[in-house]
């Protein structure tokens, strides 16, 4: 049970992270064009399957002791994973963010500035239009941070009660031989993709 | 001092010139229709005065001011434009309406009383709850003018405001706007292909045609006097034919034109080559010479009778051709049929004037000219449109 909680509160941490720099990083891109966008929208759609061990392997070169940031001793630790996690999944936020606010109707944008609306309320009223397709953008950025192993297992190093979560106990327990409770904690997780993916929806329709 | 003026406004996009120096003024409680057919320049103009976009050169003043960048937002919101395909948000039609208070902080306790006040207006009451992605054509025009309107603007820009409405609705929104006009001194710029609108609602018309604010005028000085031939095929003059003026006494013409001779009162001398336009409504077509005071009787046999709708349009084989449009009753009356010989007459004062070094010089190569005077013409027919078919059906 806890080490559930801990996968929720550090994926949600990391989507939270992750949507605070991709979300205007996204509207930045999408309100303007400029040579080589096209090229950086594939580049960023080439990062949405970035391997995890990969991102996990990058941080760690940055914070392991003798690393760059090596004296903020982050190795083995949450926020290690959260960093890592962040930079994971912000490909993706950032590409369905993007993709997001293309998608609303150009004359959405002339309208509240014609009834009013100042440069950042006529962003703001996009970004509502948008709603659907960045609770998309949420979703599949929080699914992505929970259900990785990679970043929490060379990040976090699975140390039980501080920094083990769900699938780093998974892969422990499977390679202990205790396949059914492994298997129980799978479904576990789904659980709480699904909870979240209906409490996402909910969300979007009360408005 | 104008409410708001622009001032040599040119717009280009690429290198295509939309907007070639276009300066007009709307004074305050002012109803302006800019007429002009398909990509004339109208919904740039109208974008440039919203403040939407930026134009190549030229500038826009508001109450005497010109508008520069920082005043833009406090500019627009005495501004409103209803854009030519009215989007609405993905909200309830209350949070649409409300849209505009909204974003001038305006009081959040006064809100819903205003809002559900501007609903009724608009006749769209008993909507509030309603998705506004779900409603018609129709309905979304109006939920768009009802937004446009729930600031009291102090003008109001409406880009072919009812394009997409049936006659019953278009009906309910024109008074809308003249009602809105008169109650509350709201100017308003209507930018429409539709002439007849324009007629109907306008203090002043301008015409416009690729780029260029050719002419700006009161109604009847537009369809009665077009300033070239553009602007006279636009407005629906059919019969428009080259001539000279052999004398002139006192204003009273004498026109020669292919061997025949007509009357036509204009300021034009003697020797003057013109083009001369004459509307196809104020062509009287009787089976006897006509006893009225039509200073021009033709006569000739009838080449081709064609009816829409209410009205009948008749060529006349005359040594020149004239058309006639007079109600489908009148020609029913008249038992008229193709090859039939028949009396064409019309007023001196119906003939208009051009001079043909004018309307040379504007008459623009190639066939734009050609499509622009079939944009306009199906107008014509409407059933409504012209008033004048009233009195002429008699």
């Amino acid at each position: 049970m806890e080490i559930t909680w801990r996968s929720l509160r550090l994926s949600a941490a990391s989507t939270l992270l992750a949507t605070i720099v991709c979300v205007p990083l996204g509207a930045l891109i999408a309100f303007h064009s400029f040579r080589g966008k096209r090229l950086l929208l594939n580049l960023i759609q080439a990062l949405y399957s970035l391997p995890t061990v990969c991102v996990g392997i990058f941080v760690y070169a940055f914070i392991f002791g003798q690393g760059p940031l090596g004296s903020l001793g982050l190795v083995f630790t949450p926020t290690a994973i959260v960093i890592g996690q962040a930079i994971l999944i912000s490909p993706i936020m950032t590409g369905l963010t993007v993709s997001a606010l293309s998608g609303v109707d150009k004359t959405i944008k002339d309208t509240t500035l014609s009834l009013g609306a100042s440069q950042s309320q006529a962003v703001w009223a996009i970004v509502k239009e948008a709603r659907f397709a960045m609770g998309a953008a949420f979703i599949l950025g929080f699914g992505r941070a929970i259900s990785e192993v990679g970043v929490a297992t060379i990040l976090g190093g699975n140390i039980d009660g501080f920094t083990r979560t769900i699938t780093t106990t998974m892969s422990l327990e499977y390679s202990k031989g205790e396949f059914p409770l492994s298997m129980a904690l799978g479904i576990i997780l789904l659980c709480v993709a699904l909870v979240i993916a209906i409490m996402v929806n909910l969300v979007q329709q009360r408005r | 001092m104008s409410l708001i003026e622009t001032i040599a406004l040119h717009q280009q996009f690429g290198t295509r010139e939309v907007l070639r120096g276009v300066s007009l003024t709307v004074e305050r409680g002012e109803i302006v229709a800019v007429i002009g057919p398909t990509g004339s320049g109208k919904t740039t103009l109208l974008r440039l005065i919203d403040q939407l976009d930026t134009p190549a050169s030229g500038k826009v003043l508001f109450e005497g001011r010109e508008v520069t960048p920082r005043l833009r937002t406090g500019v627009r919101r005495q501004i409103s434009m209803v854009l030519q395909k009215p989007v609405v948000f993905d909200s309830s039609v209350y949070d649409n309406v409300a849209y505009p208070l909204r974003v001038r902080k305006y009081d959040r306790k006064a809100i819903p009383e205003k809002v559900n006040a501007m609903l009724r207006t608009v006749g769209l009451d008993g909507y509030q709850k309603r998705k506004a992605r779900t409603l018609s054509g129709g309905e979304t025009q109006k939920v768009a003018l009802a937004r446009a309107l729930i600031s009291t603007p102090q003008a109001l820009l409406l880009d072919e405001p009812t394009a997409n409405l049936d006659p019953v609705s278009l009906d309910a929104i024109e008074d809308l706007i003249l009602k809105l006009n008169r109650e509350n001194g709201m100017a308003i710029v209507i930018a429409t292909h539709e002439m007849a609108q324009g007629q109907r609602l306008a203090h002043r018309i301008g015409v416009m045609m690729q780029g260029d604010l050719i002419q700006m005028g009161k109604p009847d000085e537009v369809f009665y006097a077009p300033s070239d031939l553009r602007v006279a095929r636009f407005v629906g003059v059919e019969n428009i034919l080259k001539g000279r003026i052999t004398a002139n006494e006192g204003g009273l013409a004498q026109v020669q034109l292919n061997g025949r001779s007509l009357e036509a009162v204009t300021d034009h001398r003697p020797g003057q080559e013109v083009h001369i336009c004459i509307r196809p409504e104020e062509v009287i077509i009787s089976l006897e010479a006509p006893s009225s005071s039509a200073r021009n009787v033709f006569s000739g046999g009838i080449r081709l009778l064609a009816l829409s709708g209410p009205l009948a349009r008749v060529e006349i084989d005359c040594g020149l051709t004239l058309v006639a449009l007079i109600t489908k009753r009148s020609a029913e009356e008249l038992g008229l049929r193709v090859g039939q010989q028949v009396q064409a007459s019309f007023k001196a004062t119906a003939v208009h004037v051009i001079s043909r070094a004018v309307s040379d010089q504007a008459e623009p190569p190639g066939p734009t000219a050609e499509s622009s005077a079939t944009t306009g013409k199906p107008d014509l027919f409407k059933p409504t449109d012209d008033p004048r078919v009233r009195w002429w059906g008699g």
